[in-house]
């Protein structure tokens, strides 16, 4: 939702590029709804485009899931039957009429694609690649066996269509013109949803979906809305097709109908609804023009499937885009005044108040103790460093403490609340934020994107409403001085930029504890300099940051405390300087050596 | 008493063809991460090449094993070129895909060549077995447990006692750090799609006179395969064998004594009560998600 935002583009047009698109979009869509409507088809056209508008609908919902989730639902064949059996025996058996009976087969969709997604969306890909198979086969088995209610293969006959408007839709070319204007709708609606909190967030689970719930993105739940959305839309899509043919059976809602579902969604560009449009045009038309292939054409089709992977994983669309993009790059854009990032909403007292406590905290690994009874309390106002050589459980320490990893024992108190037993995305709803040693970006969103998904994190003292936190991840960016490449990609910024953005997207969320996991690791001289100024601007701001780093330099130059680990234990805490003097810790970096007495 | 003995043996029976499918799947899980949806497909392969040198050719049945098996060694490599090493550095949902794309491809090829109708295959000895205290032994199921038992048997020599077998048990573990010991990776993974692929194929040749060989069984075994080798705990060989028998079982006892229409049914529902209730299978998830 760029309109009202702070973003002009740089060519500073009278019309946003946002409203040109959306009126080509009506009018495209008020031109194919009257063509619908009006144009006096031949019964094999309207065949033809009343599939291809039935199935767009469901390809739309792969877009959603797959495209913006990146989960694979293998059964969309199966949400399409239901929506269509509840019409087609809604409608001949149990005397509903059409809207009631749609209404019906949607909610089905919806109920299984919710059950579905609750079992299996916490196990891995290939689970779920499995139970939605699984749920296909059985759903077709159910159809094809259980005739007396189902009328088995022979399928459903003399399904009937709307009876509103004195049967003004049981029309094919008004039914047609109903189902276009639904597709149309729902593909805008499936557009918008890319720039809405939920879509950020779908997004960020399949860009990246540790760092999308370290971030604040509750993933599981996530990932069941994409499902069940995209279960929803294959329900609409099927009961809009048993309307549109009047009768169905059940091998028109196969798995290998799933995996054409799939195939179109891929074909056009999985990550785009416009793609869904044209995958499924395409493969709906395909077989028409390639009919003197007819017997060989599933079998070229299972090639091109394979082809489309290798030389275009974007699909069409995306291959239009990217060439697009490569024509018209991504000018940089001028920004209205930026209010300054409100860091101190809880006001800045180093009054050495705790934050942060950490207590008895062990984490083992079976026999390995990576952290080993650790105590650590982390003053408010402070940047406190955690050092130790590599292997000394310092990253698996900031893993406990975001929770990623749950403790063997001990305990997490941030700001007087128990968080051990939190899930990441609730701590970061607790105003705890972090980043990671190997940078972890949503890679295919872009800057302003990343940075937005932080903003969004549960409880933000920054606002909820989009506009503001537009805002504030605008102030955040321009902290770290990426405000004029809000628009860009992600992999269009060089490393110690995108190590900036990752500090950026982290600000947004107005952290009260700040976790940076080597944030001056891979970045030279002069960048290293700039983090230094940053960390000690945040500090001045008064941010609490805990900090890992192995270069003294930096840590010497930002840190109040440090506190040193070595093999999970903690063998030093005070100040930079008593630490660095401190025997031990000398000799857990260099060795033990006898220290030579000037 | 004698009708559930002969249910169990035949339930073995057709659990070891599971078994030797997922076998070949667990393998490739653990060599390469992602799933290959077209390993049912290596066992149609073979149960149709069988009944082109086999029956339509007519050349002796051992040299039609023969020359399917070197097939599908050849197939293997192809299919590892083909469909998995273009994709070898994305995330295994383009790998997937283009695993199902081949799976219609080959399906659609043999069906265009055959046609729908199913063929038979015959078995390989005269004799059809024989009766022990009312349970008849077919040969042809005793022959599948006997390959079945070596095949494990030799797979287990060959991993823990041969060189070969450890550079693929490397591979499979940590690809990054098997390339810095010397192991030729890409090789590796290779080898184990020839191995999978040959594995499938033996799946098909021995199962083609069980079941009628059509275009349509492969994806069928793969599914219950699959199925298998969840329930036996995700990419743990051992898991595979088991879960395939135990699937076999399952399904012939629930044909015959609750509901033949439903028998690929069962599968499923097994599959679905473990997803929910012991997710890591019978002995656990050995391969985790790499992050």
């Amino acid at each position: 939702m760029t309109s009202g935002s702070l973003i002009t583009p740089g060519a500073s047009g009278v019309i946003s590029k946002a409203m040109l698109a959306r009126g080509l979009y009506v009018v495209a869509a008020l031109v194919s709804v009257g063509v619908a409507n009006f144009a006096p088809f031949s019964a094999y056209s309207l065949n033809i485009l009343m599939q291809a508008s039935t199935y767009a609908i469901a390809v739309l919902g792969l877009t959603i899931v797959l495209g913006y989730t990146g989960q694979i639902n293998l059964a969309q064949a199966a949400f399409f039957s239901l929506g269509a059996y509840s019409v087609a025996l809604g409608t001949t058996e149990f005397g509903l009429v059409f809207f009631p009976a749609l209404a019906i087969g949607i909610i089905l969709a919806c109920v299984a694609g919710a059950a579905l997604g609750l079992t299996s969306l916490r196990l891995g890909g290939h689970y779920l690649a499995m139970v939605t198979i699984s749920f296909q086969t059985m759903l077709s088995l159910v159809l094809i066996n259980w005739v007396s209610l189902t009328h088995g293969p022979d399928g459903v006959l003399n399904i009937l269509r709307p009876t509103l408007l004195a049967g003004y839709f049981t029309d094919s070319g008004h039914y047609l013109a109903l189902c276009t204007a639904v597709l149309y709708l729902v593909g805008y609606l499936v557009w918008r949803l890319r720039r809405t909190k939920l879509g950020r967030a779908m997004q960020a689970v399949r860009d990246n979906e540790l760092a999308a719930g370290v971030v604040g993105v509750d993933t599981y739940r996530t990932k069941v809305v994409a499902f069940t959305l995209s279960a929803l839309l294959g329900g609409l899509g099927g009961g809009l097709f048993a309307g549109g043919f009047r009768y169905i059976s059940p091998d028109q809602f196969t798995f290998s109908e799933s995996v054409v579902f799939l195939t179109m969604s891929l074909l056009g560009g999985v990550r785009s609804p416009m793609g869904a449009g044209l995958g499924t045009g395409l493969l709906i038309l395909l077989p028409e023009w390639l009919r003197f292939l007819k017997n060989i054409y599933l079998a070229v089709y299972g090639g091109a499937v394979i082809l489309i992977m290798v030389f275009m994983p974007d699909g069409i669309w995306g291959f239009v885009t990217a060439l697009w993009r490569r024509l018209f790059p991504i000018a940089p854009i001028t920004t209205g005044e930026i209010a300054p990032l409100p860091l101190t909403q809880q006001v800045a007292r180093a009054d050495g108040s705790v934050i942060l406590t950490v207590s008895q905290l062990s984490k083992h690994f079976g026999g390995l103790k990576a952290v080993d009874n650790v105590d650590l309390a982390i003053a408010r106002n402070t940047v406190h460093a955690l050092i130790g050589p590599n292997g000394s459980g310092k990253t698996t320490l900031l893993n406990v403490m975001s929770g990623l990893y749950a403790p063997t024992s001990g305990r997490i108190e941030l700001d007087g609340r128990d968080v051990t037993r939190l899930a990441p995305h609730q701590r970061a709803g607790c105003g705890l934020g972090r980043t990671f040693q190997n940078i972890r970006l949503f890679g295919a969103m872009n800057v302003l994107d990343n940075v937005m998904v932080g903003a969004e994190r549960p409880h933000n003292p920054a606002g909820h409403d989009a506009s503001g936190l537009e805002r504030q991840a605008l102030a955040a960016l321009e902290f770290v001085g990426l405000a004029a490449r809000a628009h860009e990609t992600v992999a269009s910024l060089s490393y110690g930029h995108q190590r900036l953005l990752e500090i950026a997207r982290a600000l947004a969320g107005s952290p009260k504890l700040l976790l940076l996991d080597e944030p001056g690791a891979g970045l030279n001289h002069a960048e290293k300099e700039q983090l230094v100024w940053l960390l000690n601007r945040l500090k001045g701001h008064g941010l609490t940051i805990c900090v890992i780093d192995h270069d003294m330099n930096i840590v010497e130059q930002v840190a109040d405390r440090i506190t040193v680990l070595n093999f999970g234990r903690r063998i030093a805490e005070g100040t930079p300087l008593e630490v660095l003097r401190n025997p031990t810790v000398v000799a857990a970096y260099l060795g033990e050596v006898r220290l030579a007495t000037p | 008493m004698g009708f559930a003995l002969q249910l169990f043996f035949t339930g073995i029976g057709i659990g070891a063809i599971y078994a030797l499918v997922a076998l070949g799947f667990v393998l490739i899980y653990r060599a390469t991460n992602v799933v290959n949806f077209a390993q049912g497909d290596f066992a149609m392969l073979g149960a149709f090449a069988m009944i082109l040198l086999a029956v339509d050719l007519n050349w002796p049945y051992w040299l039609s094993i023969i020359i399917t098996l070197a097939g599908l060694i050849v197939f293997g490599a192809l299919f590892n070129l083909g469909v998995y090493y273009p994709l070898r550095h994305r995330s295994f949902l383009p790998v997937i895909i283009s695993t199902i794309g081949a799976s219609i491809l080959l399906e659609n090829g043999v069906l265009f060549a055959y046609g729908p109708a199913p063929q038979s295959l015959p078995g390989m000895f005269e004799t059809q077995g024989f009766n022990i205290g009312g349970v008849f032994f077919d040969s042809q199921y005793l022959l599948i447990l006997v390959v079945t038992v070596v095949m494990v048997a030799l797979q287990y020599l060959f991993f823990e006692r041969t060189l070969i077998g450890k550079k693929l048990q490397a591979t499979s573990q940590d690809k990054e750090m098997a390339s810095l010991l010397g192991i030729p990776v890409a090789m590796m993974i290779m080898l184990t799609f020839i191995y999978s692929a040959t594995l499938g194929g033996l799946a098909g040749i021995l199962v083609g006179p069980i079941l009628f060989v059509s275009v349509g069984m492969g994806s069928s075994i793969a599914l219950k395969a699959f199925a298998a080798s969840i329930i036996g705990g995700f990419g743990d060989v051992t898991g595979a064998v088991v879960g395939g028998l135990a699937l076999g079982v399952i399904e012939t006892f629930g044909a015959a004594y609750i509901s033949v229409p439903y028998k690929d049914g069962f599968a499923f529902l097994v599959l679905f009560v473990f997803l929910l209730i012991r997710p890591q299978g019978f002995f656990g998830e050995r391969v985790a998600e790499k992050a």
